[in-house]
């Protein structure tokens, strides 16, 4: 009796899974063929020294690449740009969500328009982006007439800044909206009780809120530094191929490699970075995991 | 007490308006700007893109002057771009013939995916779609190499299917559709299993339906993400005649300033109408991508 219990629940299971793998099929094939099985064969290609004669020479290449002064600047400009950017769009994007919390008129057409950057194509405002800080743009013009010297935007140092300015224009609503959210989920009473005992406003913020929104704090971090990771898009935009000094990123140094079509360079960058962003993701995961906890967002 | 409320409100407000001009003031600027002729736009603009310009017959202003609004409102560059130069909406036909698909099939497989992860989780399958997670957070610099590589072998290099295909498969639908079928109450699907439906009536009768705005605010978002794409095309498709508009229009910039910003205006017509529209499921969709665990 017992047994057949079990074998009956034992068979209900595995026909579960097999039903689960059916419809799972789709876009796990698609995902094993396009990114999985296509991502061991880069490992492999990585590791010999070349194509044809396929001799295995595992670390070489890496080693190789490390030496790289172009895959090394290109490294470090892209992580420069995400420590200036991801700390700005995280406390940026608070502030907007703090700021409509308090209730001032006309806060949902506020929302619509801090969100609205992200429906807009990137290629379709760096026209305006490009008068705004030429040389002779508009941004040099006015700081002429308040006698500041005129900068040169895009072909400097700064170029850095200017890319900065759009990937905040471009992201800040999203990180702003997961912020609202957020707020919204903070129980009211909480707040209520604070204002009883006399808490003011600043100490309600850093005391009570914060707290509630350190999980949403350490998602948007994520999430903003994944988006930096992909400003080449406007760096490229603005700049084109041979941008200027800091703004030579890691998808530049990528698009070179493709050009020159060299399968061992192309195949220890790809195993290069994702073998970094694996760790970085799973340091954030951990981070979240110890200090996310307390509070369920 | 009363008094200082009202003047922190009313400081509140000045700052939320000043940030609103700043968020605004680009696309505003390229809106206004392509109702500008030629002239206009050489006059003021025309120092910026001088070098890049082939013969200088036309008068060309010495200073940059930011205009707000144009002298005289002209829909001659539009005409241009609609009428003259099919260049520009062949492009933006590419741009179509891309991202179109893409929604659809990401979309349409993630929603299978998405059923399995929510009713069959088993320890091989949270596995899978922690996967999944770390393949979505991965930048293009890696994903494009496995994508070069199939594209490769398929033969299909240079053709829009070297973009269809990886984007069909591509893991953000599937995340953000289980984190909203997962919320769907267990109760509701018991129910329906007691009354007899089948897997394939919970999936259509119960789950699709639950997930509509869901849907719809995904559908927004994977549109927008493939509307704006440079990195892949400009790899996987090398060829200028078969790339999207998101592409070329940095190259138009150079040439013709004065269509450029009519092209640019076009451009964001599609998801700014799919904004207008759904901006209430893609505010809903967003709150609901807070967390990357399930």
């Amino acid at each position: 009796m017992k047994l057949k219990e079990f074998i009956k629940r034992r068979s209900v299971r595995s026909r579960d899974s097999i039903n689960g793998w059916i419809w799972l099929a789709p876009s796990f094939i698609g995902v094993a063929v396009f990114y999985m099985v296509p991502f061991f064969v880069i490992v492999y290609y990585s590791m010999i020294d070349n194509p044809i004669q396929g001799n295995f020479v595992f670390l070489d290449n890496f080693v190789a690449l490390l030496q790289n002064r172009a895959f090394t600047t290109a490294a470090v400009n892209t992580l420069r740009f995400s420590l200036i950017a991801v700390p700005l769009a995280v406390i940026l994007a608070l502030a907007l969500a703090l700021l409509l919390e308090a209730r001032i008129p006309l806060k949902s057409h506020f929302r619509t328009f801090f969100l609205s950057p992200l429906m807009v194509p990137v290629a379709s405002i760096v026209l305006i982006w490009q008068v705004l800080f030429h040389f002779d743009g508009a941004i040099n013009e006015f700081l002429l007439r308040f006698g500041v010297d005129r900068l040169d935007w895009l072909q400097s140092e700064h170029n850095q800044l200017v890319v900065v300015v759009l990937f905040l224009w471009k992201n800040l609503g999203y990180n702003m909206i997961l912020f609202m959210a957020a707020l919204s989920n903070i129980p009211r009473e909480l707040l209520e009780v604070a204002d009883v005992e006399g808490a003011g406003p600043l100490y309600k913020l850093f005391a009570v809120k914060l707290r509630y929104l350190s999980p949403t704090m350490l998602f948007v971090t994520i999430l903003s530094l994944i988006n930096s990771f992909k400003v080449f898009r406007e760096a490229y935009l603005l700049t084109g191929n041979y941008p200027y000094g800091g703004l030579y990123m890691l998808q530049h140094f990528m698009n070179n490699i493709f050009r020159a079509l060299d399968y061992q360079r192309l195949a220890s960058a790809a195993v290069i970075m994702a073998v970094a962003m694996v760790i970085i993701i799973a340091v954030l995961f951990i981070i979240e995991n110890r200090y996310g906890k307390d509070v369920e967002g | 007490m009363r008094q200082g409320r009202i003047i922190g409100r009313t400081v509140l407000f000045l700052l939320a308006a000043v940030f609103a001009i700043g968020f605004l003031m680009p696309t505003v600027l390229t809106v206004t700007n392509s109702f500008m002729t030629q002239s206009e736009i050489d006059a003021n603009y025309g120092m910026i893109f001088e070098s890049a310009r082939p013969g200088g017959t036309t008068y060309v202003g010495d200073s940059v002057n930011l205009k707000f609004i144009p002298d005289r409102v002209s829909f001659s560059q539009y005409e241009t771009v609609l009428f003259r130069s099919p260049e520009y909406l062949l492009k933006f036909w590419n741009s179509i013939r891309l991202v179109i698909p893409i929604v659809i099939l990401q979309v349409g497989i993630a929603s299978f995916a998405a059923y399995s992860f929510t009713r069959y989780q088993g320890k091989l399958k949270n596995v899978l779609f922690f996967f999944y997670i770390i393949l979505m957070l991965m930048p293009y610099q890696v994903t494009v190499v496995p994508n070069f590589i199939v594209a490769d072998w398929l033969g299909i290099l240079n053709t829009r299917w070297a973009i269809i295909f990886p984007g069909a498969f591509a893991p953000f639908s599937v995340f953000l559709l289980t984190k909203f079928m997962r919320r769907i109450p267990a109760s509701l699907i018991e129910a329906a299993k007691l009354d007899g439906a089948n897997e394939w009536q919970v999936f259509t009768k119960i789950c699709l339906p639950q997930c509509r705005s869901a849907l719809y605010s995904i559908a927004i978002l994977v549109f927008i993400d493939y509307w704006n794409m440079v990195e892949l095309p400009i790899i996987l498709l090398p060829d200028a005649d078969t790339q999207p508009l998101s592409v070329y229009l940095a190259t138009i910039n150079a040439g013709e300033v004065g269509i450029a910003f009519a092209v640019a205006v076009i451009y964001m017509i599609p998801p700014l109408l799919l904004f207008l529209h759904g901006e209430e499921a893609l505010v809903e969709g967003i709150m609901h991508s807070g967390s990357v665990k399930g």
